[in-house]
């Protein structure tokens, strides 16, 4: 059961992603990005991280796309580029890294060898805070004066001369 | 857990059932809001289809279902169709986490009136409420129409302001619960409704849940004086229906979890829980339609400063307050 819908939304992920790549218009490019957040947020749900499939949509799909689809609405950026094929040297960089991942998929595979897991049923949200805001409490102090520096300079940049 | 045969029969009956319930609500506050609207302005309001009018949503749902069903021609047809069910589905979705009473004890089985009563129940939320904007953003960048791409952008900017507030307004709940189960939430409310802890948090709270409504004071994206009806202008036929429906499934659901949040969800004395619950949500939904009577609509200047400059601040100091006194208590 698990491992089946584990598959579905494997490919949802997927596909979605592949879909906001190529899609020519950007507020498509958002729905189909925003269909593979979902997506991940189950995976995230079924490995029994509830907190983290929660906070994938609240933050990524709910926060980080709305501001991308508001801005696009803003700027009117919603056309579709009129862009020509890309040419052959244009595949070369993406080749590149499609090479480059999968020879490391390859090597990591060949070097793994499967071993039964430990019985784990997820976490709770308890288990989880307090893990977040003991264990690893200075990271989260330091990501958080990040994000008010980031405030700070944009408040700066944006006020009324 | 395994799934036996009943429990997949009860679940798939606590769905239907509740599917019933909401559509029937829905259908029903919309013809209250027209006859309350009605009595507050002194007319008579919808009285025709059968004894009070109580056959009118149904006659409503026949007008919709019959009219042409338009696209306008420069229109992302994919996402223009797609857009209605965007914005209903995250409200229907979230009253599966709402309890809708006491657990009842049924031949030696509990059987809880909630779908699933999730671990992250108010982050679900908060989740589902964040997802919303999506149907209002698309519908009107979809339309392809000036007036519903400029709804659509004051609706995402609005919705994105005041989720800010209903988020935080619901911390100081969480931390007296200690708990983002919503059962855990109205089981911590058996002495003392929430209310009476938090008044600020729930007026914050309130007006935020105007505001994700897009009700008025609040409703400028579909401000039918300057912008035709906003993000909708273009839909038609069921579309427009179901962003209608939409509307006011979304309105019980904002309801169902004041009540839960602040309230104290179905507790109450002498009457059943479920009548409880009912009660508390049409209270707050006759509220919605009391506002809509009486207050005019506010400018956009107005709306993001008090949601960025006043109910924010205020409740982030509010959540301060809590937690000293959770500390000093």
């Amino acid at each position: 059961m698990e491992a089946t819908l584990f598959y579905i939304l494997a490919l949802v992920t997927l596909v979605g992603t592949g879909f906001a790549i190529t899609a020519r218009q950007a507020v498509r490019a958002i729905v189909y990005l925003v269909n593979s957040f979902f997506a991940l947020a189950l995976i995230f749900y079924l490995l029994g991280a509830p907190l983290v499939a929660a906070f994938e949509v609240i933050i990524y799909a709910g926060a980080i796309m709305v501001l991308f689809l508001f801005v696009i609405m803003m700027l009117d950026l919603g056309h579709p580029e009129r862009m020509k094929s890309p040419r052959l040297v244009d595949w070369i960089p993406a080749l590149v890294l499609v090479l480059v991942t999968a020879a490391s998929v390859a090597v990591l595979a060949m070097e793994h060898h499967a071993q039964p897991l430990a019985a784990f049923s997820g976490i709770s949200v308890r288990q989880f805070s307090q893990a977040l805001f003991t264990r690893y409490g200075v990271a989260v102090e330091l990501v958080s004066l990040q994000l008010l520096f980031a405030l700070v300079g944009a408040i700066y940049l944006g006020r009324r001369r | 857990m395994t799934w036996t045969a009943v429990d997949i029969a009860l679940m798939l009956g606590k769905i239907v059932a509740l599917y019933a319930i909401i559509l029937t609500f829905a259908a029903y506050l919309v013809l209250a809001e027209r006859r309350i609207l009605a009595w507050m302005q002194d007319r008579i309001g919808p009285n025709r289809v059968g004894p009070f009018g109580l056959m009118q949503p149904l006659a409503d749902v026949i007008k919709m279902l019959t009219k042409e069903d338009m696209i306008p021609k420069a229109a992302d047809r994919l996402l223009f169709s797609l857009a209605p069910a965007m914005a209903a589905i995250p409200a229907i979705l979230t009253f599966s986490v709402v309890p809708l009473g006491a657990p009842l004890h049924l031949f030696g089985r509990e059987v809880t009136l909630q779908i699933t009563d999730l671990d992250v129940g108010v982050l679900f939320f908060l989740a589902l409420s964040a997802i919303a904007v999506y149907g209002i953003a698309l519908g009107g960048w979809a339309s392809n129409s000036k007036y519903a791409l400029l709804g659509s952008i004051r609706g995402l900017s609005q919705l994105i302001s005041y989720e800010l507030s209903m988020g935080l307004s619901l911390v100081p709940v969480v931390m007296l619960a200690k708990s983002f189960r919503l059962s855990d939430i109205v089981n911590a409310q058996a002495d003392m409704p929430f209310i009476v802890y938090q008044p600020l948090a729930f007026v914050i709270f309130l007006v935020s849940i105007f505001a994700e409504c897009r009700r008025i004071p609040f409703d400028l994206p579909e401000a039918e004086g300057e912008l035709v009806a906003g993000f909708h202008s273009e839909y038609s036929g069921m579309r427009f229906g179901l962003f209608f429906v939409g509307e006011y499934i979304n309105i019980i659901a904002l309801s169902a979890l004041a009540s839960l949040f602040f309230l104290g969800g179905w507790r109450g004395p002498f009457l059943p829980p479920i009548i409880w619950f009912f009660l508390k949500v049409f209270v707050i939904a006759f509220l919605f339609i009391w506002v809509r009577g009486t207050l005019p609509r506010l400018r956009y200047d107005q709306l993001m400063h008090l949601g960025w400059k006043i109910l924010t601040p205020l409740a982030l100091l509010n959540i301060l307050a809590t937690g000293w006194w959770l500390a000093l208590r």
